[in-house]
């Protein structure tokens, strides 16, 4: 296989007492769709959190396009090309989808405007409403706040944005977790579109047939610790399960 | 999924917009205003002749413009989900070093000053005014400490240290140019220092509604760790936005030295809750992400028409007070109410 474009070695992550990760590695190539999976608890969602600069792990390295990366904001991840979809969403429920998708990245005005902070809404609304239509979040309008959508439509859009601005890597933590059947389908579809772009996408699910239908590679967290990883054209459901609850283990998998 | 979601964005005109008229209703500053003008139409009805009165509409502005002002900074505050109780307590402390060191630098009495003392005098309300809340939102965004408490502390230290600084007593020797042209002038009728309040109101409606800082504003209050993790800087917002709270105050206090030619070291102790009153009267949540200037403009009306409408029509004015707290307490309900239907989706 090609380089790593992502490489997490030996993580660790403390909440007072609470080992959430215990020497977690990770590892994520180039414009692959790669699944983490783990019971609740095993620590993935504290593991895209110290990927995405949210967190800080406690000890551990992390390698980036065959770099060391040390990721102290979210702004660090960003700046590198790499957007999270987080399982609670992080969208503010009183702005409207637009808002939300450029927030932290508002367009201005142009000249003096500009100069003042005003935000140009129209640029804003035409580029969210267009990039929504092409990532499949189905709104009826897109000026109401996102408070007022259903689940399912607020994680389509936390989806679209993440993808709009990712130019490396999407982490997507349950993206699929509240949807029906015909968005969760749409999702899925976005994660290949996206991969076929070149990004690598690190999705995290836990729907198994879903997994294996849309992964290229499966790395499957326990008690936060990488405990074995799959080719997912060589591996099957019991695998995965067996994996997951410690019934079946891989000597060099937290290497 | 209900069915109306199967409809996909691509198959309805490009940039769909909730009707004005439909996204006007369903705020609730249009209820506000209505309301304001609902009682003006009462008393305007019941008493013509002293309600529509110029002097009586001057006063009624002027007395309600450095309230107005103190509320324009509220607004971002309470937007952030956050309170600031001091706001009365550093208009009165910007009032006392503004009129004293405007007095000190005329040697004693600023009575005939000129504009270059008058200017200086502003300067020092602004920068009291701005420490104040520089201090309230660096404790508040760094030291972590809930802005009800830094601002209850410094509702305290800042009337204190105001009381200290002239012993105690009012301070007089305010410039005659200044309440000449500020304080009683008028422009085609209208007080000029209304004429300031409402620029100031204006600059705050747009400072909100249009630029990246109000954005951030909304941000902030409505999900504080979004914020976070798409990049803005929260600490810095929050104390940006404290910062302005307290500047406004501090103009506030320069604006009521130039109006009653005194600076006055009682008789604000309550403006913090006017203030709070008004922003929440004025559609914005409490609980922070919704809110609106022009909806502060009518919830600061309201309690004042209330005031003078009930004393112009010969009810006792003890009612006004009791009229309010029922209109402020109906207003958060119905936020509450709408919050919770919307939640619950
Ligand atoms: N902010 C936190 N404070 C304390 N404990 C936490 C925190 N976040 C996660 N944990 C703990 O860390 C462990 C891993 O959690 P998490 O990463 O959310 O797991 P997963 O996403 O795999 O279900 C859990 O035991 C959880 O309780
Ligand atoms: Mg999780």
């Amino acid at each position: 296989m090609s380089r790593p474009l992502l490489e997490a070695r030996d993580l660790t992550k403390n909440y007072g007492t609470v080992e959430a990760l215990r020497g977690a590695s990770f590892t994520a190539y180039p414009g692959e769709v790669v699944s983490l999976i783990g019971d609740n608890g095993a620590g993935k969602s504290t593991l895209v959190k110290c990927l995405s600069g949210v967190e800080q792990p406690t000890s551990g390295t992390l390698t980036f396009d065959g770099e060391p990366l040390h990721l102290s904001s979210p702004n660090d991840a960003r700046d590198r090309g790499i957007e999270t979809v987080f399982q609670d969403l992080a969208v503010a429920p009183d702005l409207d989808p637009a808002a939300n998708m450029f927030l932290g990245r508002e367009i201005l005005k142009p000249g003096v405007l500009g100069f003042f902070g005003v935000l140009d809404k129209k640029a804003m609304r035409r580029q969210a409403s267009e990039h929504f239509t092409r990532f499949g979040a189905t709104l009826q309008s897109i000026d109401v706040p996102i408070a007022a959508l259903s689940g399912g439509q607020r994680q389509s859009v936390a989806v679209a944005r993440s993808v709009a601005w990712a130019s490396k890597l999407v982490f997507m933590d349950e993206p699929t977790a509240a949807l029906g059947v015909v968005q969760r389908e749409r999702v899925l579809d976005v994660i290949k579109r996206v991969r076929d772009e070149g990004i690598a996408v690190v999705l995290i699910s836990h729907n198994m047939p879903e997994v294996l239908s849309v992964s290229d590679r499966v790395e499957v967290l326990r008690l936060g610790r990488r405990v074995a990883r799959f080719k997912a054209s060589d591996t099957s459901v019991e695998e995965l399960v067996g994996a997951m609850t410690g019934a079946l283990t891989q000597e060099d998998a937290d290497q | 999924m209900t069915t109306d979601e199967k409809t996909t964005m691509s198959s309805l005109p490009d940039e769909r917009r909730t009707p004005l008229i439909r996204r006007l209703t369903g705020a609730n500053t249009l209820w506000i205003g209505l309301v304001l003008l609902v009682l003006v139409a009462a008393f305007g009805a019941i008493r013509p002749d002293a309600v529509f009165q110029v002097t009586t509409l001057q006063f009624l502005l002027a007395e309600t413009a450095v309230l107005l002002v103190l509320s324009v900074g509220m607004t971002f505050v309470i937007i952030t989900s956050g309170i600031d109780l001091s706001v009365g307590s550093v208009l009165v402390f910007a009032s006392v070093s503004s009129a004293l060191a405007m007095n000190v630098v005329s040697g004693g009495d600023a009575t005939n000053a000129g504009w270059g003392v008058i200017g200086f005098g502003l300067l020092v309300a602004l920068v009291s005014g701005a420490v104040w809340g520089l201090l309230n939102g660096l404790l508040i965004s760094r030291a972590k400490i809930p802005p009800l408490i830094v601002t209850l502390g410094s509702f305290g230290a800042a009337q204190g240290a105001a009381l200290l600084l002239n012993n105690g007593s009012n301070v007089s020797g305010i410039p005659d140019r200044l309440n000449r042209t500020f304080g009683s002038g008028t422009y085609f009728g209208i007080p000029n220092i209304v004429i300031v309040a409402a620029v100031v109101t204006a600059l705050g409606a747009l400072l909100l509604s249009t630029t990246r800082f109000g954005r951030y504003t909304y941000a902030v209050g409505s999900n504080e760790e979004a914020a976070r993790r798409v990049g803005i800087s929260v600490r810095g917002h929050l104390t940006k936005v404290y910062l302005l709270a307290g500047t406004l105050a501090g103009l506030a206090g320069f604006m009521g030295n130039a109006f009653f030619r005194v600076a006055v070291v009682t008789g604000h102790e309550t403006d913090n809750l006017n203030a709070i009153a008004a922003v929440v009267l004025g559609g914005t949540s409490i609980f922070g992400g919704t809110g609106s200037v022009v909806g502060t403009v009518f919830g600061v009306f309201i309690p004042a028409v209330l005031e003078k409408g009930l004393v112009i029509i010969g009810v006792r004015e003890f009612w006004q007070p009791i009229a309010v707290a029922i209109v402020l307490v109906a207003a958060v309900w119905l936020d509450q109410t709408r919050r919770r239907a919307r939640n619950q989706r």
